[in-house]
């Protein structure tokens, strides 16, 4: 079964199309997941983190503000940047340090299929947090969250800020300065997000109406698809060796 | 036979900087089709930057690198396929299992009869009994072996080790030689490194020594006369 060399050109697909590139999305979200539920590296610190800030939080407002509903959409909004940030740094970092994204770059796949596997593992991860993190404000604060237009602003804005911060996570991952580098890096980039999520979300518990809602989750529509543009335009990029 | 066939590696005047420093000169070489190149060099002499740049890892400045008819620069991602690396590092998950390793590596490079494939490769290298267990409970030539199957999963025609032969037993040794028999057999072009001469004799149809950023012969083919 010895794969011939290619008569020329070298752009011959055996299997590939669309269906290949997806399948080796999946399997390098797979591979991600399956590593992190052994290692739990990541999702128990950012889980962790979440609801340690949640209770905190809780602790410094609860007895100074009159309703609690002015606060939470600033609290959920900075804890999910907080925690994330606490996560993402290790999804390829973990490779460099292994060496094992070299074994990944070895691989006949479009750099943006690593790219995406890797966003779709992280996205899972917040996910999760998320789904841990809306209930203990529920039981913290007495603000329901669960309402379409915020998990839908949410569900978003999470994709918006994972797709950036798996590709930042790609550009720092072989500098050893990562962990504090990421931050420094992301929550400028992050701020339209940040800003149109808080607003949303507060849009929403003020029970004003809902066309004051939409326009935020357009924006975050919009950074989200921006977003990954630019990633697919720079995937490339980033492991091209000098 | 009545033209040359193409060689599977080639490289013409390919150079590399690292900074100012001048890591590779001017290396030109070939390998044909079931020819083994042993590649020998003091520590920091190039043989890692070298094989980086056949494996399509790093780009030269200057000079082409051809496998087969392909210019590797002008190549797409598929060009991939056709080189399989043991490199220093073990390119495993510690966290995974040998099988969940290969099974990785393996729809990465999105192949068919994967299972098969896997399970031969587990047995011959004297894996299958360990394959369920997380590889960092391997030890080192355990490891070394799993990189091995790792590399020959997809039965790349184009096979590049770098020292290949750290942390392995006698017996691994002499099982490692026989792996070169086979490639050269089936027709595989193989690039080695090694710090142990007397191997790369024996392994290699051809032995070069990287010195100074150039590349020059120390040995001719033992096996064609
Ligand atoms: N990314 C890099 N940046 C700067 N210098 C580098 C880089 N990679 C390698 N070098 C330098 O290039 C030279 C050759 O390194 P290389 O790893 O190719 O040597 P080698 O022959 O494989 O050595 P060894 O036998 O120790 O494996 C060394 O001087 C090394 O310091
Ligand atoms: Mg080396």
């Amino acid at each position: 079964m010895m794969a011939e060399l290619p008569k020329e050109g070298g752009q011959s697909r055996t299997r590939a199309g669309l269906a290949g590139y997806f399948r080796a999305v999946m399997a390098v979200a797979d591979k991600d997941v399956r590593t992190e539920l052994r290692a739990k590296e990541v999702l128990g610190t950012m889980a962790a983190f979440s609801v340690l800030a949640a209770v905190i939080f809780g602790l410094a407002f609860d007895l100074r503000v009159p309703r609690t509903e002015l606060v939470v959409p600033g609290i959920l909004w900075v804890i999910i940047l907080f925690s994330g940030v606490l996560g993402l740094h290790r999804s390829f970092g973990s490779e460099t340090d292994r060496g094992t994204l070299t074994g990944l770059l070895l691989a006949p796949v479009e750099r943006s299929a690593l790219y995406l596997g890797k966003t779709a593992a992280n996205l899972l991860y917040f996910l999760i947090v998320e789904a841990l993190l809306v209930p203990a404000l529920l039981i913290l604060f007495d603000v329901n969250l669960l309402k379409p237009l915020i998990l839908l602003g949410l569900l978003l804005g999470t994709i918006g800020y994972v797709a950036v911060g798996t590709l930042f996570a790609a550009l720092t991952a072989r500098n050893r300065a990562r962990e504090t580098l990421l931050p420094v890096l992301l929550l400028p980039v992050l701020a339209p997000l940040f800003i149109s999520g808080v607003g949303l979300t507060a849009a929403v518990l003020d029970g004003r109406a809902t066309s004051e809602a939409w326009p935020w989750i357009g924006i975050i529509a919009l950074y989200d698809v921006l977003v990954f543009a630019v990633a697919f335009l720079i995937v490339d990029l980033i492991w091209e060796q000098g | 036979m009545t033209k040359p066939s193409l060689p599977l590696i080639r490289c013409d005047n390919v150079q590399k900087r690292h900074g100012h420093r001048h890591i590779l000169r001017d290396v030109t070489f070939s390998v044909a089709a079931g020819e083994v190149l042993a590649l020998l060099g003091a520590n920091g002499s190039g043989k890692t930057t070298l094989l980086r740049i056949v494996a399509g890892l790093d780009r030269p400045d200057r000079g082409e690198v051809w496998l087969g008819p392909v210019l590797l620069s002008d190549a797409g991602n598929e060009i991939r396929r056709y080189v399989g690396v043991v490199a220093h590092a073990p390119l495993l998950y510690d966290r995974l299992t040998g099988l969940e390793n290969l099974g990785f590596y393996a729809r990465l490079y999105d192949l068919e009869d994967a299972g098969a494939r896997i399970a031969h490769l587990l047995r011959s290298l004297r894996l299958w009994g360990r394959r369920d267990d997380a590889v960092r409970t391997y030890s080192r030539g355990m490891s070394q072996r799993l990189a091995i199957a790792r590399a020959l999963l997809h039965d790349p025609p184009v096979v590049i080790f770098d020292e290949p032969d750290t942390g392995l037993d006698r017996h691994s040794l002499e099982e490692l030689s026989d792996l070169f028999t086979q490639l050269r057999g089936r027709g595989r072009a193989v690039l080695v490194t090694t710090h142990d001469t007397a191997r790369a004799f024996s392994w290699a149809d051809r032995v070069c020594e990287l010195r100074s950023g150039c590349l020059q012969q120390i040995a001719g083919s033992k096996r064609n006369g």
